[in-house]
């Protein structure tokens, strides 16, 4: 069957009585359900389940994936999210017995391996960032904005001020303003200047006394590093808001500069982007913080601790902490993982990863205006960029009549995944790209021939982007309709 | 030391020459403003290679005692299951593992389709039509319900069940003040939720009511009294299941529930230490609109296929920004993909088969326990999978003894809930034999005799770190 066709659902396929499950024999006296379970409590109708047996249910899912593109067969250079290698160490050391089938209500006797890995990861990260305290419980980026703007909420409190605003550029990650509402601030926009940074100028008339925070990614969405970041933690400070620093392009500047050096007061990190954790169709990740003096004393509960005879246990005593955002610990699956990336790669590892990051970048955009694509599909700000860089495709769309989205959709039957496209939303037809550090120059000069390519083939023919893709598994899909009439569940008979 | 980066000194050369640059300290001078640059090495230890790494965290992972070097009647949220071992096959594969988020919907048809294959189990167990393609995992779950509620009704008040989980209390509690709604506990009688104080607590400020089935303590809620009390409110109705009990616990959708949450890790995922796993996320029709988080629909190509897209975007931060129902982005794909295909392998008779299982050994075990001197049941009320019991002696030194031995008792109570400072809390799984059982019933009675019989237990117990 070609991976072409048409896919039943799990539930379309089996037979009644079929299954894969062998349910152990109970070994105990057994009792009429009911006598242990009232009727009233009990379930009225048992959940239709799929009927399959375990070779359907293996061949089924393996399929799905074949038609899935994925980062192990690809070049994956999507803007934001930094797809680099996922070494598979990793994933052999999180599936040792004593880290997989480990409770998280195990005594601190019983989990002194797992606390001092959580404790060691707390103090790299904390060096990485240049920032003394760190808790690795959010469960993602966003979930580490959310903490970083209660713990700002916490912190000006505690000294009697009730402040409702938050900052956010209007470059921001969507999550930066989600989080500022969720956590009850109004969010404010600061503009951005010609050359691609904060508008130091709207940021001073903003800049005020009910501001709690502003939170700033840097290098920023359009891969530039905002040099005026020194004036903006001044005025920031200045207005006794404190500054939080959107990890997302932390692959950018690893050994070279530190949030904490340049005034953030709060950062987090993904670990699913700058450390390797795979992404997993959309997850897993983890969204650690890292946090200056003043903002520790509100940090999440439990904090790990060590005690005078060097054993690890778990802190509650956290008067001024603002609680949990969680259960249990956080995702510690992931924090082996980052645990063995940097034990791999070490001080110099980590910054050799971020060099390779950035040239790799600057040579992809170097070698695009070379084959003069610049013309068709230029940057949109500055000359050169940190670890990704924005294109704009409004002058493809005028010369050529095809849009980002179509020369996304044709770089599908070339192989490649797309860059991330109209993101950021300042910039007209956008397409935000980032190679990473684990791609080859090779790779990145395939890369540039397709584009070449498929630009020059659409001056010829634009009709062929303009329906693309062709080579794929379906064509393009009716997204009006799923949103206007949503089928999100299999009709069970 | 490992890398996995590729470029070769000549590499270097050409790529500098073609950005116009002499070196990569070059690119970054340009980069970043001088007086922020770190003008020395991270302090960090050196790199080695990959079998050193592999040694060191081996030697880490051996420091713990994992559910392979003792029998472990732990649970309280995340339990003992037995994860087969073609979910460790379908997890590790590179076209499972290392893709990204579904945005590009051609190349992605695989994890579209199973996020819909994954929304329709969900919505099986809970009988609710609406689920979306799972959260970061339980706590946080119900705490992202009650933003659901604020958003729908714009009340001030939650009103939360003392046998809800402590972890998700709290989490509630940390999120609700950020948006400004209070929170009231309402304390349990005999075990489940005091129906009288639970009435009382609801009026038409209310914007959520949330409780847990069964709750921490193990016992079964009477969920429709429950949703039935809030009838009358603006109150939204929000459960926490236990996802295997649902086998044949009275569904949410039964039972007048409006949102169903819990914690996922029982389908199909390790224990790791408290996660990843998943939380998953079901309602009724009414809200659709308000769901946070990722939601896959079907819909067809170009060409009339059927085919899955991302579907609803306009709730979701990265397109509503500021007004999006929810921050959430990075979820937890790869491990609802484990539940999904968890609930497969269990079938249509296998979870009712599960679910009655834990209800038998569960009943034996209450028994075989209660029969033991210095033991008494905490509640009576009917328990599915976990229940609590009071022991009349120290509690952290009964665990010590029964440790020492290799077998973890379960969770002393006594950090969560002041008023059972004599309270264990014991998880049955269907890892968990006759034979455990058994060997359970004989340390404790051992233990508690050691202790001497009647030597304390109330007051007894020193305040453990497990709040």
């Amino acid at each position: 069957m070609s991976l072409t066709t048409s896919q039943e659902t799990i539930f379309e396929k089996g037979r009644a009585g079929r299954r894969a499950f062998v349910c152990p024999p109970s070994g105990v006296p057994e009792r009429p359900r009911e006598e242990l379970l009232p009727t009233h409590l009990q379930r009225q109708a048992a959940p239709r389940l799929p009927e399959v047996s375990e070779p359907e249910i293996v061949r089924h899912y393996v399929r799905l994936s074949k038609r899935n593109f994925d980062l192990d067969s690809g070049f994956y250079p999507l803007g934001s999210c930094t797809m680099k290698h996922n070494p598979r160490l990793h994933e052999r050391v999180a599936a040792l017995p004593g880290n997989a089938r480990l409770h998280p209500l195990q005594r601190p006797e019983g989990s002194q391996g797992a606390l001092e890995l959580m404790s060691r990861l707390e103090g790299a990260l904390a060096e990485i960032a240049g920032l003394p305290h760190v808790s690795l419980q959010p469960s993602a980026g966003s979930h580490g904005e959310l903490a970083g703007v209660l713990l700002t909420r916490a912190y000006h409190e505690d000294r009697g001020e009730t402040r409702h605003k938050v900052l956010t550029p209007d470059t921001a990650h969507g999550t930066n303003p989600a989080t500022v509402t969720m956590a009850g601030y109004e969010v404010v926009k600061i503009g951005t200047d010609p050359e691609g940074g904060i508008d130091l100028d709207d940021l001073r008339a903003k800049a005020d006394e009910d501001v709690a925070c502003l939170m700033l990614t840097n290098p920023n969405t359009l891969g530039l590093f905002d040099r005026n970041i020194e004036e903006i933690a001044s005025i920031v400070h200045g207005a006794g808001a404190i500054l939080y620093y959107d990890g997302a392009n932390l692959n950018a500047v690893m050994g070279r500069t530190r949030p904490g050096d340049m005034g953030f007061d709060i950062v987090h990190f993904n670990l699913h982007k700058t450390f390797t954790q795979p992404h997993g169709g959309g997850g897993p990740g983890a969204g650690p913080i890292a946090v200056s003096e003043r903002i520790e004393p509100y940090l999440m509960t439990p904090r790990v601790a060590r005690g005078d005879d060097g054993a690890f246990a778990l802190d509650f005593e956290k008067p001024k902490s603002i609680g949990r955002l969680r259960g249990f610990h956080g995702n510690f699956g992931t924090f082996v993982r980052t645990y063995a990336y940097i034990r791999s790669l070490g001080a110099e590892g980590l910054k050799d990863a971020s060099e390779v990051a950035v040239l790799n970048a600057n040579y992809l955009l170097a070698r695009l205006r070379q084959e003069g694509v610049d013309e068709l599909l230029p940057l949109a700000f500055g000359e050169l960029c940190g670890h990704e860089f924005v294109l704009s495709g409004a002058p493809m769309k005028r010369e050529l009549g095809i849009k980002t989205l179509d020369l996304a959709k044709r770089m599908l039957d070339h192989g490649v995944h797309p860059p991330t496209v109209y993101f950021p939303l300042l910039v007209d037809e956008a397409l935000l790209i980032e190679p990473t550090e684990t791609e080859t120059k090779e790779t990145l000069d395939e890369f540039v021939e397709t584009i070449v390519e498929i630009l020059r083939e659409a001056k010829e023919d634009p009709e062929i982007a303009r329906t693309a893709p062709h080579t794929t598994p379906v064509r393009r899909l009716d997204e009006a309709t799923a949103a206007r009439k949503p089928v999100i569940r299999q009709a069970i008979t | 030391m490992s890398r996995y980066t590729a470029v070769s000194p000549e590499d270097r050369k050409e790529m500098l020459a073609a950005i116009g640059v002499e070196s990569v300290d070059e690119l970054f001078d340009r980069l970043i403003p001088a007086p922020v640059r770190l003008g020395r090495d991270l302090e960090l230890p050196e790199g080695m290679g990959e079998q050193d790494v592999y040694a060191h965290l081996r030697d880490l992972a051996a420091a713990n005692l994992s559910t392979e070097d003792e029998v472990s009647f732990l649970g309280a949220g995340m339990y003992d299951s037995y994860v087969p071992a073609l979910i460790d096959m379908l997890m590790s594969r590179s076209e499972l593992l290392t893709p990204y988020t579904p945005y590009q919907p051609e190349v992605s048809q695989g994890n579209l389709q199973i996020m819909f294959e994954y929304q329709t189990a969900i919505s099986e167990l809970t009988a609710l039509p609406v689920s979306n393609a799972s959260v970061y995992e339980g706590p946080s779950a119900l705490a992202a319900a009650g933003y659901l509620a604020k958003l729908a009704n714009k009340k001030s008040r939650f009103v939360i069940s003392r046998g809800a989980h402590p972890h998700s209390r709290e989490t509630l509690r940390t999120v609700a003040r950020g948006y400004g709604v209070e929170v009231v506990e309402v304390p349990l009688r005999d075990g489940v939720t005091d129906p009288d104080a639970w009435a009382a607590a609801i009026d038409d400020e209310t914007s959520a009511v949330f409780f847990q089935n069964p709750n921490f303590l193990g016992a079964v809620e009477d969920a429709a009294a429950l949703a039935a009390a809030a009838k009358d409110s603006p109150a939204v109705v929000i459960g926490q299941y236990d996802p295997i009990a649902l086998g044949i616990l009275a569904a949410p959708g039964e039972c007048g529930v409006d949102v169903a949450v819990g914690e996922g890790q029982q389908l199909g995922n390790r224990l790791d230490f408290g996660g990843p796993s998943f939380g998953f996320f079901a309602a009724t029709e009414a809200y659709l609109r308000q769901m946070p988080g990722r939601i896959a629909g079907e819909t067809t190509d170009l060409d009339g296929k059927r085919g899955f897209v991302l579907t609803l975007q306009t709730r979701e931060q990265h397109i509503r920004r500021e007004r999006a129902t929810s921050n959430i982005c990075t979820s937890q794909a790869l491990n609802a993909l484990g539940g999904v295909v968890y609930l497969a392998w269990l079938g249509r008779q296998g979870i009712v088969e599960l679910a009655d299982l834990l209800l038998q050994r569960t009943a034996y075990a209450r028994e075989r326990l209660s029969a033991v001197e210095g033991i008494e049941l905490l509640h009576s009320q009917p328990a599915v999978r976990e229940f609590a019991v009071t022991l009349d002696a120290p509690v952290e030194a009964v665990v010590d003894y029964c440790a020492a031995r290799g077998v973890n008792p379960g969770l002393p109570l006594a950090p969560y809930y002041e008023e059972h400072p004599g309270g264990l809390l014991v998880a049955i799984t269907e890892q968990r034999t006759r034979e455990e059982i058994d060997r359970l019933a004989e340390l404790l009675a051992e233990a508690i005799a050691a202790a001497g019989s009647g030597a304390g237990g109330a007051n007894g117990h020193t305040a453990g770190a497990l709040a």
